[in-house]
């Protein structure tokens, strides 16, 4: 069971109250872009072995969008932060580099 | 490779079971092989089988991290139909459930496929409204389906209550060619048929890299030291976007974890398959009296092989609710396994950006109905290197055209 905390109310919950929303950080397209470019948006996935940055929102609670660092092989939460961020923060950056060596998220590292 | 059969299991019985051989060899790689298929689950055996069968390619490793037949082969609800509402998904697994009813002669393996009929529940309007389209689809498509009425749903499954607290039932799709099988004879079939054409069976060896050059695969490392190929098959399932990983390239997926569960064995009560979809619960009767249950996927990715606990109970929620006489049932066993879902909930077989690179993928919650069929198609795509009928429309370059196949409604959510 996942345990997450809200960055933007602080409250701490397990999975049922959040809604998972995929993957965080995905560059968006609109009009006039190309068939690659929305394809890339919409349907590519990095759908990583290791840690994963994605959006969750605070479904039942107060009802924020926000995003979390966590890890798909072993589902522990590094940390939770804001999603008016266009890359995880520094304090995230540093707790991925403690815990995973070397770890890499698309252009992040 | 000794044949099975009724009077093999006599001359065996006569001589206390001495002669019985090893179903399938377990060979140390080669340097090199014309065709390496990356995973031994139901669709990489039954992709290298059809390789050999129908193009008569044997020279063919199949690679198994794990044991063969442990993913979702060995993980699924096992049922099988064909009531799809695109024509290319029903092409597809109707070719598929077409040849589940000749495999266990096809393979001299018992697979124990039982075509008992499969009922899809409409609990609403909407849903009576959608599988009368797909009756209706179904039947220009050659597919025999079609809409029951309430009072035929409760007739084939008398424990059913079709007046329940949430949904009533208000009639169902009825597939009666559709059914169940063992899944894991269908890859232990496949394996044993493999490896009698001469194909090597690799178990406990992790692909870790793929080596290319000149945008061609060249080959695989492993745990087991590096092989070479002329052609390459990628059937891994949940593990797809770790393997594109190390190609370089990405997919339209991700893996996310479903989850089943079976009950204590009790005596015979329902000779049919049974999805509740609105409700969402799935149920059919195993031979040994078990209640096999198909849960709900996580919305979160997950390579972990087990789910979250809410999914069970909502799921036995759905169950209690649609037959009330399960509440007292007790449950034996749970499990998950990792699923790799597409953005229209179709799977992949197609080319890859590697051009003697291949993939077979995406299936995500319906894998095990689609064995024989993706197995046949995907050897005729790395034998040709271009894909045939059954899967052109099942590119991963459908995605940048907008040519969607999509099910995601059609099929709901239990695939």
């Amino acid at each position: 069971m996942l345990i997450l905390e809200c960055p933007y109310c602080g409250v701490k919950g397990e999975e049922t109250e959040f809604h998972a929303g995929g993957e965080a950080h995905l560059k968006r397209f609109g009009p006039g872009s190309s068939d690659e470019d929305f394809e890339t948006y919409l349907f590519m996935r990095e759908n990583p072995k290791g840690v994963h940055l994605e959006r969750w929102r605070h479904a039942n609670g107060c009802g924020k969008w926000f995003h979390a660092a966590r890890c798909t092989m072993t589902l522990e939460v590094f940390g939770t932060y804001s999603a008016q961020t266009l890359e995880p923060p520094k304090e995230i950056k540093d707790i991925l580099t403690a815990k995973r060596p070397g770890w890499s998220w698309r252009n992040f590292k | 490779m000794r044949r099975y059969s009724a009077f093999a299991v006599a001359r065996e019985a006569a001589r206390f079971h001495t002669g019985w051989e090893r179903a399938w060899r377990s060979p140390q790689p080669k340097k090199k092989y014309d065709v390496i298929i990356v995973g031994a689950g139901g669709h990489g055996l039954a992709t290298a089988f059809y390789l050999g069968k129908n193009f008569g390619i044997t020279n063919v490793a199949i690679i198994e991290k794990g044991w063969l037949g442990g993913g979702n082969t060995g993980r699924n609800t096992t049922i099988i139909r064909s009531n799809y509402l695109q024509d290319p998904s029903a092409a597809l697994y109707e070719k598929a459930r077409s040849l589940y009813e000749t495999m266990s002669q096809d393979l001299n393996y018992n697979v124990m496929f039982s075509p008992r009929g499969v009922i899809m529940l409409a609990q609403t309007e909407h849903e009576v409204r959608g599988y009368k389209r797909t009756a209706h689809a179904n039947m220009l498509q050659g597919v025999e389906t079609r809409f029951i009425g309430p009072e035929e749903v409760k007739k084939l499954v008398p424990i059913i209550s079709l007046e329940g607290p949430r949904y009533p039932v208000l009639g169902g799709l009825y597939q009666a060619r559709g059914g169940t099988g063992r899944h894991d004879a269908v890859a232990w079939g496949y394996a044993r048929a493999c490896s009698d054409m001469g194909m090597d069976i690799i178990q406990q060896c992790e692909v870790t890299g793929v080596r290319s050059s000149g945008g061609k695969v060249t080959g695989v490392d492993t745990t087991k030291g590096a092989i070479d190929c002329d052609k390459l098959g990628l059937v891994v399932a949940g593990n797809s976007g770790a393997l594109a990983n190390m190609a370089g390239f990405r997919l339209p997926m991700e893996s996310v974890a479903l989850q089943a569960l079976v009950s204590e064995p009790i005596k015979p009560c329902m000779d049919v398959v049974v999805m509740a979809n609105t409700v969402h619960g799935y149920m059919s009767q195993s031979d040994k009296g078990e209640m096999v249950i198909g849960g709900g996927t996580d919305g979160f990715n997950n390579y972990t092989q087990r789910g979250s606990f809410h999914h069970i109970e909502e799921t036995v929620r759905a169950l209690v609710e649609t037959f009330p006489m399960v509440s007292r049932l007790k449950m034996l066993r749970q499990w998950g396994g990792i699923v790799d879902v597409t953005g229209d909930r179709s799977p992949v077989i197609g080319k890859t950006p590697l051009g003697n690179c291949f993939i077979n993928a995406g299936w995500g919650t319906g894998g095990f109905k689609a064995i024989p069929g993706g197995g046949w198609a995907t050897a005729e795509l790395i034998a040709k290197g271009e894909p045939g009928p059954l899967s052109a429309e099942f590119g991963m370059e459908r995605f940048i055209e907008g040519r969607f196949i999509d099910e995601s409604v059609a099929a709901g959510v239990a695939h």
